[in-house]
């Protein structure tokens, strides 16, 4: 493998890597943005996603679903992850947040922190505390660029992801409940002022962060080949690494700090010793914070709220 | 005809007695005024109207039906809207994008609807930027509808909160010190703009501490002190009034002099 090769390959890596740390710092600043909590019961919604995504595979693979119908298993298997821990999002909301939602905010982190906790465990008896192995989909075929190797299912998470942030995107920007949304994460008082419902927007947002956390799981699981109960945790504190360094609350920012992340995390493996991967996010964390405290495209979060 | 009637309405909180068994009543189509020195309890007012907070005591209700435990985003849809005193414009968000927020409440296609994109919540958002439109044209800041609210001048922000409060179309308008840091020709033109929303048949509830705007354009003054209502009546009266002029008009002059 030539230099130039193995950079193409190192960049699709990068790519592959930043898109599912996006796609999990997504939730975390969206939820961020609308009521100021970290949810740390965010990498379990990510690992329950995974879960999800492996038991329905497995299902239409024993019935043989998965030959005859390609297309729509991947559309089942993305669709029912993400619908279930959507569903799971908002009744967490419900449960652990909302009755905290005007007690002091060390309550609300320590009910998240609860939350993490309880879903690990019940996944951890429900699954088991064992690799699980993912039904292989794609196998190895691929293209290749520049003598580097893509395998189709590379090129489908890379794009999958793509898709799903251009579409929250336009949601966001585009429709009344996207701007609803925004309004909310601005300034709560004014936007129930404004007549728009302030739970009703919250859940929706318990639903979409979850939902493509959920999305991000089911990736790892094919591209891996393998899930565990606490397979969550090195994600979350990567894509909360992402969220922080782009700017929490900022939808760009977070996409842009899963990138970075995953630019660097590759990196570093690629030229470095690769068992110092993960002190490597951190160092660039830190620096960042350094000379910019509220992440790259953090807003200034001083301003008052009632 | 009154609009808006507030009867008997206390306000605690904690040991504090914000708001002691007040009385208005603001009628339709008026500009009503109510002012007093700070800490009177003005912004209490506003705040329970709007369903900030209920009220300790009493009951306020418009056009008949009582408001007092609704919260509000429900209150909106009686046709009640407000500013702040401070600017609360969402700053991130364009000119037109702020007035369309505030439109919102008025729009069928509920959440489902606008998740999906149904062509009718697409004609629907066209409705909606073209009646945003004219509102910005209205309030004179059309020429600004891609702009980021943070980046309008401060004349132009408050003028914005206003037009978001106006795409909300209410029927009475309560405007929580409007010309506050405004210079006196912005003041001037804020009065034309009041004049001319009331003349579309608005009802204005104003709180102010600029008093030749309050005095130059309410039809009628509620007087605020510590709470109490201490006079009430045409502007002429309230400028007058011993007892206003000892709590706050007073206090005012010899200030300036």
């Amino acid at each position: 493998m030539d230099t130039s090769s193995f950079l193409v390959q190192q960049l699709i890596n990068a790519l592959f890597l930043g898109s599912i740390y996006a796609l999990i710092a997504l939730g975390y600043t969206m939820v961020y943005g609308i009521i100021e909590l970290i949810n740390f019961a965010h990498g379990e919604l990510f690992t329950a996603g995974a879960f999800i995504g492996l038991i329905v595979l497995a299902a239409l693979q024993k019935y043989g679903f998965v030959q005859t119908h390609f297309v729509l298993t991947l559309f089942l298997v993305f669709g029912m992850a993400m619908a279930y821990v959507g569903v799971l999002g908002v009744a967490i909301e419900h449960v652990a947040y909302k009755p905290l939602r005007n007690a002091s905010r060390l309550a609300a982190i320590l009910s998240a922190l609860g939350m993490s906790i309880f879903l690990s465990n019940g996944m951890m008896l429900s699954q088991g505390v064992s690799d699980r192995a993912y039904p292989a989909l794609f196998g190895l075929k691929g293209i290749t660029i520049i003598g580097a190797r893509i395998t189709y299912g590379q090129v489908f998470i890379i794009i999958l992801s793509l898709l799903l942030m251009v579409a929250l995107n336009m949601f966001v920007n585009w429709t009344k409940l996207g701007k609803a949304m925004r309004a909310t994460a601005q300034n709560q008082v004014m936007a129930r002022m404004l007549g728009i419902n302030i739970d009703r927007t919250i859940r929706v947002t318990f639903i979409i962060g979850p939902a493509l956390g959920a999305a991000a799981g089911v990736m790892v699981g094919m591209y891996y080949g393998s899930v565990r109960f606490d397979m969550g945790f090195i994600y979350m504190i990567k894509a909360f690494a992402a969220a922080i360094l782009g700017g929490i609350g900022s939808i760009p920012g977070a996409v842009l700090g899963g990138m970075i992340i995953g630019g660097v995390e590759v990196a570093w493996s690629a030229f470095l010793p690769s068992a110092w991967k993960d002190v490597t996010t951190f160092i660039v964390l830190i620096l960042v914070l350094y000379f910019k405290p509220s992440g790259i495209l953090g807003e200034d979060v001083s301003e008052t709220r009632v | 005809m009154i609009d808006l009637a507030l009867k008997n309405v206390s306000k605690r909180f904690g040991g504090l007695l914000a708001v002691d068994k007040l009385d208005v009543e603001v009628p339709k189509g008026k500009i009503l005024s109510l002012i007093g020195p700070n800490g009177a309890g003005k912004t209490t007012v506003f705040n329970m109207i709007t369903g900030v907070y209920p009220p300790s005591e009493g009951t306020i209700s418009y056009q008949g039906k009582k408001l007092n435990n609704l919260r509000s985003n429900r209150i909106i849809r009686h046709g009640i809207a407000r500013t702040f005193q401070n600017i609360r414009l969402f700053k991130s968000m364009t000119v037109l994008e702020n007035v369309q927020v505030g439109m919102h409440c008025r729009t069928k296609s509920g959440a489902f609807r606008a998740l999906l994109n149904t062509p009718f919540a697409i004609r629907e958002e066209k409705e909606i930027i073209e009646k945003s439109m004219e509102t910005l044209e209205f309030l004179g800041l059309a020429d600004h509808h891609n702009e980021y609210a943070s980046n309008l001048a401060y004349g132009d922000q408050r003028r914005l909160e206003i037009a978001r409060a106006v795409a909300t179309r209410p029927e009475m308008l309560l405007l929580d010190e409007p010309a506050a840091g405004m210079n006196p020709s912005e003041t001037a033109e804020l009065m034309d703009l009041i004049l001319k929303l009331r003349d579309t048949g608005l009802t204005i509830f104003l709180v102010e501490h600029d008093m030749r705007l309050v005095m130059g354009i309410s039809e009628m003054v509620v007087v605020l002190d510590h709470g109490h209502k201490i006079a009430q009546g045409e502007p002429k009266e309230i400028q007058q009034n011993e007892k206003v002029i000892e709590a706050y008009l007073g206090t005012k002059v010899k200030a300036k002099a």
